[in-house]
């Protein structure tokens, strides 16, 4: 199961970094997205994985960590907070400059 | 006592001479009302721990050489404010040109009043501030910004020198208190950092006070109105540097360091600003010369060393603020009435001004040392120290002083001559007359102290003069007598010697501005100043464009590379050893990667066709929201899901006004580079998370799991956590959203969006709207508020709480918009989502404050129980008030967001 997570990661970072590099700021908003459902998987695997449990104390262990998702649920909202923020960005900069380029450059380079 | 005078000084700002004239005519009675006491030879203190563990305190003293300076501050600002209200036109801001004359005297005050080190240069810094306000006043005019600037820039160097030497005296003595360091001036002299920190404190006082090399600042700050420069330049500003030697004196002087460094720098001070302001075509050119000069004889005065020679110094002090306050108020008269300050214009101004003539040719006497005068008096007491050197020096000094008299002879000479005499001027841009009675009456009051303290120096000065000494010298007097006429000796020759010399110098003036018009140019501190500011800008320049060529790709890709660099850097000292046995996968965890992998492959795949990588996004979301349940953790699996919906609807909304697809603009080569790094990114990123999770290691679960019962009063460990143990991270990530939320208005406010009245496979779009969506959305807003208002409840015991909550009831009303549009649902709710989100994080925080209202720290929780007929027996804690604060901020977010970019649509129920 570790090894699948760690996989798993691993391609949600690949993906994520593939598509933050690319030239239209609509990509690198899906990449910013990818990446903070790997940050948010690490996060929960650094306290240990353990499966069908939950953290309610009422109810027989062994219980997860549950520090790392009480900062991940935060971490979740505070993603959509970001990714609202960069939309608004891509827009403002599409009404300002009428494309969505990273960069101003000719074919998405530097200028 | 003192301490209320700065505070009080800002707020006067709505009537604006009035007020500044009251508020100082206030301050002036303070310190009146305070004199007799530090006559009695008291020593007023007051202090207030500020912050306690730098050594920083609210402290403040009054002592005779407090008093004095603070006298000359009050009283000298009240006349230069009289004078001011005659000066400004109505066009000039007057509010704002009287707060900050007020806000600079406040500093100033505080420079000269404050009992700790760092206070002191808490106001220091303050001066400079208030002074680049008052210098850079005229705003339309590039050469007074100019001037403010490169006062700000000179004297905020001077003062992080400052900074630097303070720290280190504090760290020899271990206070900062006053009392303490000026007690301590045989360890502070006798440590090996006493060069250093005397080179650090003596950079702070002489860019301050405009010693040479670093005088350049004073003429161009000349651009400043003229009360500014009658205030800043004769009484104020400057003499903060000399304020500062003479307060530091018994700590720091007394050595050799000290009296070549401050004596040399006074004399080559003295002698070349003398020099110079004998070329000066600008009136106010040659009394900023003038002040330069004679700030050098008091820094030589100091650096002497002698008792009597800081007697000396404070008497000068004295003398020259007097003089030259009415000099440049002079100054400003004759500019105000002729229109120009050009000595090469002006002449014979007697005929028209004979008044406002007699008064300045009284000042300019006084500056020149002429008999009857004061500033005869202290030159005279100059004079006789410059004797008391040892053995080449003893004529050396003479014949330097003298010859620094003789310039100042001259200059004298030529502000009252050029000016007032000689023949009709022609062009002048208006035609001159005698100033308002009351624009005189400064001057006239200036011109009579420097006579009455030439007459009679015994009877007017000398009282102040010995308690300001005594608080300089921390010690007993020696014998000084204040008296016109001492008999026949040597200095009264070098007076006259001075007198004759610098007329007949001005006699021949015409040959010596031909010879100095050939070097001045070469010696600009100014030009060299802004060439080295050029030079440094162009390297910082050179040096970002090495780092950031321009676009953020690169940036990017650097970033990527050092944190690789850095996490194979932490592999390097061997492999990680897994120790824990891993768990099984099964078949679901098989079948959620194989998902998860799928749709990330096809998210790159298919990214440039935006609406398919959306949908692609979406599916990870909720393999992610899966895999949160698997791993035991159902409250993120919730928020996950949540946060997915209405993030993909977010980026539906923003389609919008995109374009639909990506071309494709890299080449196939940047495109293997940046796979080949997202490849590394990838595989670090997995071998860190398969290491982390399998390596040994105590967690804190064990405190968190077993004090959220009794300690929080919940079952949800989660939950307790977010509301309770670590409430005050909450209450910050909140207040991060609401920010967010703020930041999302405040970018789309007022923005041009070009609608589109076709989709982009040239379809218009669907006119009504789905009338399924209309009836179903209806009752699921009541049904998602119940559910909400559950989730809220249950959240300390179950999966639930503040933020899942307010996921569910945002989501709900954005279905409402999908169902009936903008217009329906903005009819029927608080279209200022915003305030919604302000209101819950200020619910969150009087929450938290509410509990030190009980004594106990912030956001400390409390709980109890409550049985309610029928529902039962159960639990309330006050951290639910706070997670509905978090309810109120999520929603207020969610829909402040959603709600602004979808008004953005302008086609009709596009949304």
């Amino acid at each position: 199961m570790e090894g699948l997570v760690a996989v798993a990661i691993g391609v949600l970072v690949a993906a994520g970094v593939y598509l933050a590099l690319r030239p239209r700021l609509f990509s690198v908003l899906l990449g910013i997205t990818l990446l903070s459902y790997a940050v948010n998987l690490f996060l929960l695997a650094a306290g240990g994985l353990v499966v069908d449990a939950a953290p309610l104390t009422d109810r027989p262990g062994p219980y997860p960590d549950p520090l790392p998702q009480a900062l991940v649920l935060t971490a979740i909202v505070i993603s959509f907070g970001m990714t609202a923020l960069v939309i608004v960005l891509t827009l403002r900069a599409m009404s300002e400059r009428g494309h969505d380029r990273v960069d101003d450059g000719p074919d998405g380079g530097p200028a | 006592m003192l301490a209320l005078l700065p505070a009080a000084l800002q707020r006067a700002r709505v009537p604006p001479s009035a007020a500044a004239g009251a508020v100082a005519a206030a301050a002036a009675a303070l310190l009146a009302w305070q004199a007799p006491a530090v006559a009695d030879g008291q020593l007023l203190l007051f202090s207030v721990p500020w912050v306690p563990h730098i050594g920083l305190d609210f402290a403040f003293r009054l002592d005779g050489l407090s008093l004095l300076f603070a006298a000359l501050i009050v009283g000298i600002g009240l006349l230069v404010i009289l004078y001011a209200h005659y000066y400004l036109s109505d066009e000039d801001r007057n509010g704002r040109f009287f707060a900050y004359l007020l806000l600079f005297m406040g500093a100033m005050l505080g420079v000269v009043t404050a009992d700790n080190l760092l206070l002191l240069l808490v106001f220091w810094e303050l001066t400079s501030l208030s002074s680049f306000l008052l210098i850079g006043f005229w705003r339309g005019s590039a050469e007074a910004r100019q001037g403010a600037r490169l006062a700000l820039l000179v004297t905020g160097a001077g003062g992080l020198a400052l900074l630097a030497g303070v720290v280190l005296i504090g760290d020899i003595v271990g206070s900062y208190s006053l009392g303490e360091v000026l007690a301590a001036g045989d360890a502070i002299r006798g440590d090996d950092r006493y060069p250093l920190l005397l080179a650090l404190v003596l950079l702070g006082a002489f860019t301050k006070s405009a010693q040479f090399p670093f005088h350049f600042w004073l003429p161009h700050a000349m651009a400043a109105p003229t009360p500014v420069s009658a205030y800043l330049h004769s009484a104020t500003m400057v003499k903060a540097g000399i304020f500062l030697l003479m307060r530091l004196w018994p700590a720091l002087a007394g050595s050799e360091e000290w009296f070549w460094v401050v004596g040399g720098t006074g004399l080559v001070t003295m002698i070349f600003a003398a020099y110079v302001a004998l070329f000066q075509h600008d009136l106010k050119g040659l009394l900023a010369y003038s002040t330069v000069s004679q700030l050098g004889l008091i820094t030589l005065l100091l650096g002497l060393g002698t008792p009597l020679a800081e007697i000396a110094a404070v008497f000068h002090v004295i003398n020259h603020a007097a003089f030259k306050a009415s000099l440049f108020m002079a100054a400003g008269i004759v500019d105000h009435e002729t229109g120009t300050r050009d000595m090469r214009r002006l002449s014979g101004l007697a005929r028209h001004m004979p008044y406002t003539a007699t008064l300045a040719i009284v000042a300019a006497s006084a500056m020149a040392g002429v008999p009857l005068l004061n500033g005869f008096i202290s030159k005279e007491m100059f004079f006789a120290e410059t004797f008391a050197l040892p053995a080449p020096w003893s004529w050396v000094m003479p014949l330097a002083a003298t010859l620094g008299g003789l310039f100042s002879v001259a200059y004298s000479a030529r502000f009252v001559h050029d000016v007032f005499f000689g023949g009709q001027a022609r062009d002048l841009p208006r035609t001159p007359h005698e100033p308002p009675r009351f624009m005189r009456v400064p001057v006239e009051i200036l011109v009579v102290i420097c006579l009455l303290v030439g007459l009679g120096p015994g009877l007017i000065v000398e009282p102040a003069l010995r308690l300001a000494a005594s608080a300089l010298l921390q010690g007993p007097l020696p014998a000084f007598s204040l008296a016109l006429w001492h008999g026949l000796n040597l200095p009264v020759l070098m007076s006259v010697v001075a007198l004759a010399g610098g007329i007949a110098l001005y006699l021949a003036r015409r040959y010596l501005w031909s010879l100095h018009a050939e070097t001045a140019r070469a010696l600009s501190g100014k030009r060299i100043t802004e060439s080295t500011v050029t030079a440094l800008s162009a390297a910082s320049t050179w040096l970002h464009g090495l780092i950031d060529r321009g676009g953020l790709r690169l940036s990017l890709v650097a970033l990527l590379l050092v944190a690789l660099a850095a996490g194979v850097a932490g592999f390097l000292p061997g492999p990680p050893v897994p120790t824990k046995v891993p768990l099984p996968a099964g078949l679901a965890g098989w079948a959620g990667f194989a998902a998860l992998a799928c749709a990330a492959a096809a998210t790159v795949v298919l990214h440039r066709e935006r609406l398919l990588a959306v949908v692609c996004v979406g599916v990870i979301g909720l393999v992610v929201s899966l895999a949160f349940v698997r791993l035991s953790a159902p409250d993120l699996a919730l928020t996950q899901l949540l946060v997915e919906v209405i993030t993909v609807l977010l980026l539906l909304l923003a389609m919008y006004f995109l374009p639909q697809r990506s071309p494709r603009e890299s080449s196939g080569g940047r495109r293997a580079v940046d796979a080949f790094i997202a490849f590394l990114a990838g595989a670090g990123a997995a071998v860190l998370a398969w290491a982390m999770m399998l390596a040994p290691g105590e967690t804190l679960s064990g405190f968190y799991l077993g004090q959220a019962k009794p300690g929080g009063g919940g079952y949800n460990v989660v939950n307790v956590i977010l509301v309770d143990f670590r409430a005050l991270d909450t209450l910050g990530e909140i207040t991060v959203l609401g920010i967010a939320a703020f930041a999302v208005v405040a970018i789309l406010d007022r923005i041009e969006l070009p609608g589109r009245p076709l989709d982009w496979d040239g379809r218009p779009w669907p006119a009504g709207r789905s009338l399924l969506l209309e009836v179903l959305s209806r009752p699921l807003l009541p049904l998602a508020l119940l559910v909400s208002t559950y989730l809220l409840l249950r959240g300390h015991n179950l999966p639930g709480g503040g933020f899942i909550a307010g996921l569910v009831t945002g989501t709900a009303v954005l279905v409402q918009y999908l169902g009936h549009g903008n217009a329906w649902v903005e009819a029927r709710l608080p279209p200022r989502y915003t305030s919604v989100a302000a209101l819950g994080i200020a619910l969150a925080a009087v929450t938290g404050l509410a509990s030190l209202a009980f004594g106990a720290p912030f956001l400390t929780s409390t709980f109890g129980y409550l049985d309610w007929p029928v529902v039962g027996r159960f639990e309330v804690a006050s951290a639910m008030v706070f997670d509905l604060g978090v309810y109120l901020a999520v929603v207020g977010v969610v829909l402040s967001v959603l709600a602004t970019i979808g008004r953005q649509h302008n086609a009709p129920e596009a949304g």
